[in-house]
């Protein structure tokens, strides 16, 4: 019998509830309002009442209505289907939802009950298993999706008995399971898992020792990010920060994509819904939607679900991470969850942290975090989620809370810059500032040379000291001068820019700049490198510039060009032409 | 202490606690942002505790006696909508300033917002005139953009240019602490115009208590809403001046001793200010909201929490900059930026819009280079000097506010200025289009 209770008092989406029962913190409640109901969570218990954050308006709402606890946490519903889909933040289907405008309390199924999927098994009849074992797979969309042994399931179970190939629907028995004491359990296609809970269906967690290709250079050659690693992007506002992760959600080297738009522009989210079913996925044939979930809680929704849908989008990664998928999770943006839980904080009268957000922001965002990861499952496949946060710091002020608490927890940084932004230098990534903590890990540099060839590290670190050496330069000649520096102080900070110009800077609007394979990356990386260690002969600095400006053009033409078409050759070789121009013998 | 008067109507005549915003009194059956009117003043239920009742008095509570009559009318905030609302100009309750009733159906106003999978790509371009924002950061349907604007510049006069161009179907003024001069200069160049008829303002003026200006922008959203998503009708909507509306809402959060955050703000300010302006939307049937607002700066610092929070929500921002090679207002190309402009130029427009629009903005930076280094007493070269005589014409004949053709001509413009000043190498347009558009002199 679940536990009732009663609206003593109401501050905005903060409710007071009196209960005389057995309730948990973090359990869903439905307050009853005008034959809707409401969804809650339970966030403070003193004594009889308990504060509870409402997902939903409370316009109108009474003290005295009916409350009704569900003696569970905020859960979702996992199974196939969940690719293609857009859900909100509480994994409502928003495609089922009637009307223009969200109606206040309607909640839909998150799948399809009546859908038949082609089930194969791969468990037989006596095989032990627990928690997160493969039972079986069906097909959704490309992907060979796994029916598993629902994480809830605690200690060594037996299988009694597996449904046979065939045609099924979700909430059919696919599978019967004995556990220790005989006792059975029937399990369907269909499970479901508190969202603030990690899924541990693993048996290790190593430090990640692969790297996952974007296709976008700053990122690869310069920043790379390990598959199952972690990493943030702060700018400021028109840094170009949805266009980036536009393009990491079309182009990496991912599984499947699950973007949790978390407070930010309805008409960006659109833009997804309207672009993605039209594009190709490069790597399947299939349209990028087939590959991708949205977990959509836009800034307008109600705030509270704000917070759930990180959390949602990282239970849906999770799940596919199990069955032994490259997951990618984006989330934009991160400083709308914490400006959510400060909203909450505020008016739970908590003693507040650093501008106004909770004492324990930190340690929520590094949890958050650390939920990412490249594992080994029960079976030793492996499986992973790559997670990209971007951040929104007020001002472009990046010693702010949210940023800095990210800092710690997140091992790859990348910085987005408004110069770079207003000198249309895109993506705007800071080459100098950002940083790539996987850079440093043994495994990922013995990785990357044997992927990419022995030279690759030592190249990326070369370019890196280009970069910074000319713009160490370029202040020197600021201050004293163009004819006031010695003629090689040009050269070098010349070279910088051909770095930045040919390997940060890419046109994410070019149908073939915007993505760059390892292949291509490495052999233009060689030929900056290449570049960069040629002496060049100058009678005066007013030759390098023009000169300079003639090589970077001539590499942006190859940058433009197919790999390796005769179009790309011919620029090459053009390019090779304007190097003799100058070149020392 | 309480007696029936209608039915569900009850007055209350016992206040236990009066602040300069708030009244709070024991009462029963209240919903959650109910209206209530105290001794005659209209207030809103903020807070709920048992069996006390919190209500922010909109005007104030100044001379209220802790016996004052409080009646609850058992609904929140409504507008009353229908074809009567065009011509009209109200105030921040909804009600017509020049008296009278308004026939029509009543509305809560601050409603729920549209689902975002029922949402259409905005794609229609809006013509202004001026090529600082046709040419350079063009205006979608369904956009939301503010001026970013020193209280000094002119932006008021260039919100009813724009409105009055842009051939809405209507136009709803939400005058958010407006000067009765401004009001009534809005009110006369939309009379001047001849198109008092497809306007609609509420309007909280400085006159009014600053409290009552919350009610504004949500009134002429609902009445937005009213006309494109039943009538499917082209509605812009001006907000002007929402930093004004943001110190509104820091005032309530400072009486209400909630802790603000930066800038003395309220923590929820981005969740507040995106409320309203998501409400800019292109619906499938094709009415359209677009919102035009205004966020005055403090000497032009937009990382003060108010234009920081709105640059995130909107999509982009205008400028507004006196060019004083030209002693004209222009539309500053550099910070101004229109982020959905991509969906129509070159589309909807002439196919070398693009290119001409970065061409032209990059000639003009580089001329800003040259003024740095003429600045720093160094020599300029013959490019540079081209590019500060272009930079001045450029300015002069299209980036000035005062500017009015359509966008071809803007183009062709941008062709003559190019050609009197460079060689088509320096401005590095498309073979293509120099071999179609060029204009030799």
């Amino acid at each position: 019998m679940s536990t009732i209770g009663k609206v003593t008092g109401i501050i905005a989406n903060l409710v007071i509830v009196e209960a005389d029962e057995r309730v948990a913190q973090n359990e869903i409640c439905f307050i009853k309002h005008e034959g809707t109901r409401l969804m809650a969570e339970v966030i403070k218990i003193m004594g009889r009442k308990v504060y509870v954050q409402v997902f939903e308006s409370t316009r109108g709402l009474k003290v005295g209505s009916e409350v009704e606890f569900a003696g569970h946490m905020l859960e979702v519903t996992l199974g196939p289907g969940l690719l293609s889909k857009n859900f909100d933040g509480l994994q409502n289907d928003l495609d089922k939802m009637t009307g223009i405008f969200l109606k206040r309390g309607e909640y839909t199924e998150a799948l399809e009950n009546d859908k038949e999927y082609e089930f194969e098994p791969l468990a037989k009849k006596d095989d032990i298993v627990k928690a997160g074992d493969w039972l079986g797979q069906v097909k959704e969309n490309w992907i060979d999706h796994k029916i598993m042994v629902p994480f809830t399931f605690e200690g060594e179970y037996k299988v009694k008995s597996v449904s046979g190939k065939g045609t099924y629907k979700i909430n059919d028995t696919m599978a019967v399971l004995t556990d220790a004491d005989g006792k059975e359990h029937k399990v369907t296609m269909v499970q479901k898992w508190p969202v603030k809970v990690p899924i541990k269906a693993y048996t290790e967690k190593p430090r990640p020792f692969k790297v996952l290709e974007t296709g976008v250079r700053v990122f690869d050659t310069l920043n790379p990010i390990a598959e199952g690693g972690t990493g943030f992007i702060p700018g400021p506002f028109g840094s170009g920060k949805t266009v980036l992760q536009h393009a990491l959600s079309k182009q990496a080297e991912a599984d499947l994509v699950v973007i949790a738009a978390c407070g930010e522009r309805a008409n960006e989210v659109v833009e997804i819904f309207t672009e993605f079913p039209e594009l190709d996925d490069p790597r399947t044939g299939r349209k990028l939607m087939e590959r991708t979930t949205i977990i959509a809680n836009t800034s307008n929704m109600p705030v509270a679900a704000r917070e759930a849908s990180v959390y949602t989008a990282m239970t849906i990664a999770e799940y596919y991470r199990s069955m032994g998928l490259k997951v990618m999770l984006l989330a934009d943006s991160t400083s709308r969850w914490a400006q959510a839980l400060r909203e909450m904080s505020n008016r739970m009268e908590e003693l507040p942290g650093p501008d106004g957000f909770p004492m324990d922001l930190p340690a929520i965002i590094s949890n958050f975090y650390s939920r990412a990861g490249f594992v080994y499952l029960n079976n030793g496949e492996t499986g992973s989620i790559t997670f990209i946060g971007t951040v929104s710091p007020a001002g472009g002020n990046l010693k702010e809370p949210v940023t800095e608490s990210t800092k710690k927890a997140a091992r790859c940084f990348y910085a987005l810059s408004q110069q770079r932004a207003d000198s249309k230098r895109y993506p705007a990534i800071d080459p100098i500032e950002s940083y790539s903590k996987y850079l440093e890990y043994p495994e990922i540099v013995e990785y990357l040379n044997k992927n990419n060839g022995e030279n690759w590290t030592t190249n990326v670190f070369f370019i890196k000291d280009a970069l910074l050496r000319s713009k160490e330069t370029y202040e020197q000649i600021n201050i004293l001068g163009d004819d006031g520096v010695p003629l090689d102080y040009h050269t070098t900070y010349w070279k910088g820019e051909v770095v930045d110009f040919v390997i940060s800077q890419q046109d994410a609007f070019d149908k073939i700049d915007c993505r760059s394979s390892f292949d291509r990356q490495r052999y233009m990386l060689e030929k900056v490198v290449d570049v960069l260690k040629i002496e060049f002969k100058f009678d005066s600095f007013e030759e390098v510039n023009p000169y300079f400006k003639k090589v970077i053009n001539q590499f942006k033409q190859m940058n433009y060009s197919e790999f390796e078409s005769d179009e790309f050759k011919k620029n090459e070789k053009e390019l090779e032409n304007i190097i003799q121009e100058r070149k020392v013998a | 202490m309480e007696k029936d008067t209608k039915a569900f109507q009850r007055i209350y005549t016992k206040l236990f606690q009066l602040t300069k915003a708030t009244v709070s009194l024991q009462a029963t059956g209240i919903g959650n942002e109910e209206l209530a009117i105290v001794d005659g003043r209209l207030a809103q239920v903020v807070k709920i505790m048992e069996d006390i009742v919190t209500l922010q008095v909109f005007a104030g509570t100044e001379g209220i006696a802790n016996d004052a009559e409080v009646i609850f009318t058992g609904k929140a905030p409504t507008l009353k909508v229908g074809e009567g609302l065009a011509g009209r100009f109200f105030n921040a309750y909804g009600e017509p300033m020049d008296g009278g009733e308004i026939m029509g159906e009543e509305r809560e106003i601050g409603g729920p917002s549209v689902n975002p999978v029922r949402r259409m790509q905005p794609s229609e371009f809006i013509a202004t005139g001026i090529a600082g924002i046709d040419l350079n950061n063009a205006l979608v349907t369904g956009q939301k953009i503010p001026f970013f604007a020193d209280p000094d510049q002119p932006y008021n006069q260039v919100m009813a240019m724009v409105a009055l161009r842009a051939q809405a179907d209507k136009i709803i003024l939400g005058g958010v602490g407006l000067t009765n001069d401004d009001y009534l200069y809005f009110k006369r160049v939309f009379d001047d115009a001849g198109a008092l008829d497809r306007i609609v303002g509420f309007i909280n003026t400085t006159e009014n208590p600053p409290v009552e200006r919350l009610l504004v922008p949500d009134m002429a959203l609902s009445a937005a809403e009213y006309y494109a998503a039943e009538k499917n009708e082209k509605v812009l909507v001006l907000l002007t001046d929402l930093t004004l509306y943001a110190d509104a809402l820091s005032i309530v959060s400072n009486r209400m001793d909630q802790i603000p955050s930066k800038d003395s703000m309220p923590g929820s300010l981005y969740s507040d200010l995106a409320r309203l302006y998501e409400k800019a939307v292109q619906f499938p049937d094709g009415g359209s909201i677009t919102i035009i607002a205004v966020t005055t700066l403090s000497s032009g610092d937009i990382t003060h929490a108010i234009p920081d929070n709105t640059g995130y929500i909107t999509e982009g921002q205008l400028f507004l900059r006196k060019d004083s090679d030209i002693g004209k207002v222009i539309v500053d190309p550099f910070r101004s930026l229109s982020r959905l402009k991509q969906l129509v130029i070159g589309k909807k427009t002439r196919e070398d819009h693009p290119q001409v629009m970065n061409a032209a903005v990059r000639l003009y930076a580089d001329a800003a280079n040259a003024k740095t280094k003429l600045e720093n007493g160094f020599d300029l070269t013959d490019y540079d000097e081209r590019t500060l005589d272009f930079a001045k014409a450029y300015s002069e004949k299209l980036l000035a506010i005062d500017v009015n053709v359509e966008v071809d001509v803007m183009l062709e413009t941008a062709y003559e200025l190019f050609a009197k000043h460079f060689t088509p190498v320096e401005v590095g347009l498309k073979k293509e289009f120099v071999e179609k558009y060029w204009k030799e002199n």
